[in-house]
């Protein structure tokens, strides 16, 4: 018991002390995970309103492969990033491996299915005549796409909680691709299990509590805007 | 304030043209129209049953459904594959039987047509404020669409469709979804909208009544074929085939056998009973004739010459009484069934039971004969 409430101790210290190796933890983990995000949003949206809204042989297998990526274990994903990145590997040139870009790609391969699934999810839920509407009413094929997704944009807004919350409590592909390097490559999951595998409960502990308060403030603030588009 | 746009009386000829109309769906042919002709500034009514491809029809029309083969032209324009259709589109506008609002303001979504062709943002509101005051929903403008009522709703899809100043208006069943007294009052404002701007309209709907009310021709269409195509008196008084009858409501069809003719006027002999038609048909001609039961009367029994106008009176007995709304339908069994429709006022007058003898009248134009 005196270890639990010893670690809260300590880490509110830490972080009220805005310790530096915290800070920069941090940091990193918002830099990595938004941009995998942000990327997974860019490749996702975009496919899962082609899937929505076209039909094609191979649909189906296509959709129930992307449904398989929303459930992707990160391990397998690092695992596979690691060997496109080794030295020798296809990609050995680039020398991502132990880089933060080789996270943000990693992450990426885990979030965009999540995006394209909850996208097309997201897509399918609009009344299939409103297409017909946008293109009676002098839509351009581009201004039909645009006003759909806006249409949509509350539910894509769940996509893109979920493609975030996905990633940066993900732990597995960012220690692979990674490799957990002090100043580099240490992100706030890798951390914490590094720190609690040496014993050091404490800063243990105060990543947790940042690491939950990140996920509980994005997500936060992501519902106020997702709420707002309610009716009264 | 805007002044209404005027219908585009520039050039001459039909606003749309369709020959060899023929649209597959999902491997079935759903429309076969061989020619089609929309005059400019007339409100064209497409009547048929659920299924019959009106939808599809005024799709077509509207270049939102690809023809599997055919021609159309608009306003004399050949639309073809290369065609750029986008900015052909922008030249009509469509109403859906669902109001299909954006998830913005009503204000936004009557805009949004005019926005997408990226009119000058003045005119975009002079425009809208027109339209929405127009259609009875300004004071709604800010509001959110999905704060609005079915005929809220469905003022402004007309006012986002209005605002368009199309050269053709195409309205799919607008009132379908919405309540009786709700459907009444936004017909009564389309009506008076239609015969201000003048606007070309083709105008779909299983309803009758919208069909009489709204029409200049009508259309009859069934199995994606179309019937007939006339005026609305001569469709609805002179349904070409039996089933384009039924649709018309001739309750009352009845084979028989012209007898006579003389002076337009064709003496008939159904079973059991002769009645006198207005017809040029000869005598020898199998035909149906065909009675509407608002044109046939009731009366109380009685012997002696007729004081009415009518020229065919026949003695039945009631054997059947089912309400419709404010009216009473009475099936008369006459040696044949004839149905005839009377207010529940005048059914209590009568007293009309089952089993009673009563006698009917209709004139002889009131009945349409169908060659067989």
């Amino acid at each position: 018991m005196d270890l639990i409430v010893d670690g809260f101790r300590q880490a509110m210290a830490l972080m009220l002390g805005l310790d530096r190796e915290l800070l920069r933890v941090t940091r990193l983990s918002l830099q990595v995970s938004g941009s995998a995000t942000f990327l997974s949003l860019l490749i996702g949206i975009p496919i899962g309103t082609f899937l929505a809204l076209n039909r094609f042989p191979g649909r189906r297998l296509v959709i129930s492969l992307v449904n398989t990526g929303m459930g992707l274990p990160p391990v397998v994903v690092g695992l596979f990033v690691t060997i496109m990145l080794w030295r020798n590997g296809p990609l050995g040139l680039l020398h991502l491996l132990y880089t933060p870009t080789a996270m943000v790609i990693a992450q990426c391969v885990i979030a965009a299915p999540i995006v394209t699934g909850l996208t097309l999810a997201a897509m399918q839920s609009l009344n299939p005549r409103l297409r017909l509407q946008l293109l009676a009413l002098g839509a351009s094929r581009w201004q039909m796409l645009w006003f759909l997704v806006r249409e949509a944009r509350l539910p894509l807004l769940a996509a893109v909680m979920a493609g975030f919350g996905g990633v940066i409590s993900e732990i597995g592909a960012s220690m692979m691709v990674g490799g957990n390097i002090l100043g580099q490559t240490r992100v706030l999951t890798t951390a914490t299990v590094m720190e609690t595998s040496k014993g050091n409960f404490a800063l243990a502990i105060a990543l947790s509590i940042v690491l939950l308060l990140l996920v509980y403030a994005i997500n936060l603030f992501l519902t106020h805007i997702q709420q707002q588009g309610r009716a009264p | 304030m805007n002044p209404p746009p005027s219908a585009t009386a520039k050039r001459n000829g039909p606003a749309l043209q369709a020959t060899g109309l023929v649209v597959h769906l999902g491997g079935r042919t759903v429309l076969e129209v061989p020619s089609l002709t929309v005059e400019r500034g007339e409100v064209l009514a497409i009547i048929g049953p659920n299924g019959s491809g009106k939808s599809t029809l005024l799709q077509a029309l509207a270049l939102l459904v690809p023809l599997t083969s055919g021609e159309l032209r608009f306003e004399g324009e050949s639309v073809h594959r290369g065609s750029d259709l986008v900015a052909l589109r922008r030249r009509m506008a469509v109403v859906f039987q669902e109001p299909l609002l954006l998830n913005m303001s009503l204000r936004e979504n009557v805009t949004l047509g005019l926005r997408l062709r990226g009119l000058p943002q003045s005119q975009v509101a002079c425009r809208a404020d027109f339209w929405l005051q127009r259609f009875g929903i300004a004071s709604l403008a800010t509001h959110h669409a999905r704060a609005l009522s079915g005929g809220e709703a469905q003022r402004a899809s007309l006012a986002r469709a209005f605002a368009l100043e199309p050269e053709v208006l195409f309205l799919d069943e607008p009132f379908a979804a919405l309540d009786a007294p709700t459907r009444a009052e936004l017909i009564e404002s389309l009506v008076a909208v239609l015969r201000e701007t003048g606007v070309t309209t083709v105008f779909v709907t299983h309803d009758r009544n919208e069909a009489l009310a709204l029409g200049d021709r009508v259309g009859v269409l069934m199995g994606g074929r179309l019937r007939q195509l006339d005026r609305p008196e001569v469709v609805f008084g002179a349904p070409v085939d039996l089933e384009v009858a039924a649709f018309v409501g001739m309750e009352t069809v009845l084979p028989g056998r012209v007898l006579a003719q003389e002076e337009s006027l064709a003496l008939v002999q159904v079973s059991g009973a002769r009645v006198e038609v207005v017809s040029d048909l000869p005598p020898g001609r199998e035909v149906l004739v065909c009675l509407r039961p608002e044109d046939v009367t009731l009366h109380a029994p009685r012997n002696g010459g007729s004081s009415s106008s009518a020229r065919n009176r026949l003695r039945g007995r009631v054997s059947r009484l089912s309400p419709r709304g404010a009216l009473v339908a009475v099936t008369v069994e006459c040696g044949f069934p004839l149905v005839a429709t009377v207010t529940r006022r005048s059914a209590l007058d009568m007293a009309l039971s089952l089993g009673q003898q009563v006698d009917v009248t209709f004139k002889a134009s009131a009945a349409h004969l169908i060659p067989r």
